[in-house]
């Protein structure tokens, strides 16, 4: 894939603290960090995948680039222009290039909205007029998601799980938009569905030259789908780098426990794994553990970890990590981070 | 006889649209010590077939017909009271969303003392000195003050723990567990699995895993059955079923995954369409209308309901398909699709 120099996506320093409050007057004792400072950039044609586990900030973080929720700190460009706190109303035309899926079919589609006026809605909110009119632009799009155009009077409930998704990625392609931030696409359908719905996110992206960033926490479906993966624990990246890169040689400890906890379907290799326990759950993130917020539950963490917040660098050809003990770093990268 | 023995079990509920025929001619056994993996899509009635054991719809409006013999005993035709008793002692059940699965209003630990004083009659004191073992035993932490939090109180994690240490309370003998980890983490999935592989060798009890992650299966299964439609479609050891699958089916469940420990291929393979409604269940094979191979049966495919036959040592196959062709198709076609890049 190519990827020019300027980012369709830039994020800097994102972060997103929701307050926690007590009390009549609504006090504010505490945040919840959902999201505390990540950069990366997305560029055109590419497809991003983020991973992580429950908790980890990864669907604030795609609300935040898409402007669901207001940022507390940092910076989200789009195409160069900053729309961090951008209004309403100077958004809007900025929907039209930037447009979400979301995780479950059900709760997702007014049910009291037929098909035609579900995907015929970004047209009638942008005030768009099309050649032969809204009802033929919107059959053409059922057509292009696999839906019968002939259903455009049904109602969602009258589709299966697999269906309303295509009526909700329908929606989302009404715009021709230019990027589709798609927060657990398939991880409501059943595992046949479920590969009908990534092979047609694939051809979409081919046909209409989309960029991606996909929100999941399958590692599979990540590795199949995506360019470049980040992988989030608790509000932060932990890592960044070229899929291959990362499913081949992951340098961040949690990035090897995640992969090594995915269950593999081969019966034979049951006994013969290396696998890498971790210990208890993802600590909450309204009291993160302080400095490297991975070190309650890592095997290699040592005195450093509780008192000094590894930064993310770059360790290898753009492959970026935060920790201070990485694994499989290149020999060069290796000296200058103890220089 | 098996430990535990299903023949023809069928489990249909009338509806006002019609026959909703959730489980449809399920024949089975399992010993003590081993374990079977249940793999199916949402509505093949995998969950059904589990309450069904524990006798759960006793009692409600399902018309059960068949025989599930349990150490020796029918349970079809026991009465529910009888059923009951046997529930929590001889066989159990770890659900898969724990939140709902526990009583919000009683602590963890009541919950556990309760079960186990049905079965047991001894002191308060004394199950809740078990409860608070078997809290140990499934690893939460600091058991002694953990057995009086709330279910609320606990991760998700931990919550699955709880309860599977309130099924396993009785040392059951049959232990049946439905999406056990569907709601975890992987971490957290990797460590209920490696603990219920750890329980079993422990108490040597079977157990039926229930999913529709042929990953979680295939980590702890020694024998596998394939549901579709209410029906058995193909059962044999998981050897059987990962590397030498005879049923499109199974072929279609192993395309439509994408899979870490091999080369990324660039395509899936998913199955057409979606899974049927079981009151409207397809003709014949169930699966026809998804089959890319139904056109190969002499027209059989949506008339004739195939026969789940034995294809080889313990491997049954529901497929008009000649034996001879679908080895081929595996062989030639299918398995090197899946193989390669």
């Amino acid at each position: 894939m190519t990827t020019p120099n300027e980012p369709l996506l830039s994020v800097q320093d994102l972060q997103k603290y929701f307050p926690v409050t007590k009390g009549l007057l609504k006090r504010q004792v505490g945040a919840v960090k959902a999201v505390d400072g990540i950069s990366f950039d997305v560029f055109k044609g590419e497809t991003l995948g983020v991973v992580g586990e429950s908790g980890c900030g990864k669907s604030t973080m795609g609300r935040l680039v898409t402007r669901l929720l207001e940022p507390t700190g940092g910076k989200v460009l789009f195409e160069g222009q900053d729309i961090t706190h951008m209004s309403q109303g100077r958004l809007r035309p900025l929907r039209r290039d930037m447009q979400m899926i979301f995780q479950d079919p059900f709760s997702s589609l007014n049910p009291r909205h037929t098909v035609g006026a579900i995907v015929g809605a970004p047209f009638r909110i942008q005030g768009i007029k099309t050649e032969h009119g809204t009802k033929k632009a919107v059959q053409e799009i059922l057509e292009l998601v696999g839906l019968n155009p002939e259903h455009y009077n049904r109602y969602p409930h009258e589709f299966s799980g697999g269906q309303r998704q295509r009526i909700g990625i329908a929606r989302t392609l009404a715009l021709k938009p230019k990027m589709i931030i798609a927060d657990e696409p398939v991880s409501a359908l059943d595992v046949s569905i479920q590969a009908q719905v990534v092979n047609l996110l694939e051809d979409l992206q081919n046909e209409l030259d989309l960029t991606y960033v996909v929100i999941a926490h399958d590692l599979s479906v990540v590795r199949h789908i995506s360019d470049r993966v980040a992988v989030m624990y608790l509000g932060k990246l932990v890592e960044l780098a070229d899929r291959k890169d990362l499913y081949e040689s992951p340098m961040h400890p949690y990035t090897n426990a995640l992969m090594s906890a995915v269950p593999i379907p081969d019966p034979a290799r049951r006994n013969d794994r290396e696998r890498i326990r971790l210990q208890g759950d993802v600590p909450s993130p309204l009291s993160p553990p302080p400095a490297c917020r991975f070190h309650t539950r890592c095997w290699k963490a040592q005195a450093i970890c509780k008192v000094e917040e590894p930064p993310l660098v770059e360790l290898a050809s753009r492959h970026q990590v935060a920790c201070h003990f990485p694994e499989k770093v290149p020999q060069e990268a290796a000296e200058a981070v103890s220089a | 006889m098996s430990f535990l023995e299903l023949k023809d079990l069928k489990i249909h509920f009338p509806t006002d649209d019609g026959l909703v025929k959730s489980v449809d001619g399920l024949t089975f056994s399992l010993e003590r010590g081993s374990t079977l993996g249940i793999v199916g899509e949402s509505g093949s009635g995998k969950s059904v077939t589990s309450l069904g054991i524990l006798g759960l719809h006793k009692g409600g409006h399902a018309r059960i017909s068949g025989e599930i013999w349990l150490d020796g005993e029918e349970l079809v035709s026991a009465s529910q009271e009888h059923v009951r008793g046997l529930r929590g002692k001889k066989m159990a059940m770890i659900f898969q969303d724990p939140l709902s699965a526990m009583h919000p209003y009683y602590t963890v630990g009541d919950q556990i003392v309760e079960a186990y004083r049905i079965h047991h009659s001894v002191s308060k004191k004394v199950a809740r000195k078990h409860a608070i073992d078997m809290l140990g035993r499934v690893g939460i932490p600091e058991p002694g003050r953990r057995v009086d939090a709330y279910p609320h109180e606990f991760s998700g994690g931990m919550r699955q723990r709880a309860m599977i240490a309130m099924a396993l309370s009785c040392d059951p003998e049959l232990l049946i567990a439905d999406e056990p980890t569907t709601a975890l983490d992987v971490t957290v999935q990797a460590q209920i699995l490696d603990l219920m592989r750890d329980l079993q060798r422990e108490f040597n009890s079977a157990l039926i895993i229930i999913t529709h992650d042929l990953g979680v299966v295939a980590e702890l299964s020694d024998d596998i059955l394939v549901m579709y439609g209410g029906k058995c479609i193909e059962y044999g050891a998981a050897e059987d079923i990962f590397y030498r699958p005879e049923h499109p089916y199974t072929w279609g469940l192993l395309g439509s995954m994408p899979r870490l420990d091999r080369e990324r291929t660039e395509r899936l393979m998913p199955i057409k369409g979606s899974p049927p409604s079981l009151i409207n269940i397809p003709p014949g094979c169930a699966f026809h209308p998804r089959c890319p191979y139904s056109d190969r049966t002499q027209g059989k495919a949506d008339t004739e309901v195939p026969a789940l036959l034995e294809t080889e040592g313990g491997h049954l196959v529901r497929c008009h398909l000649p034996r001879e062709e679908r080895r081929s198709l595996w062989e030639n076609e299918i398995k090197p699709m899946l193989e390669t890049t």
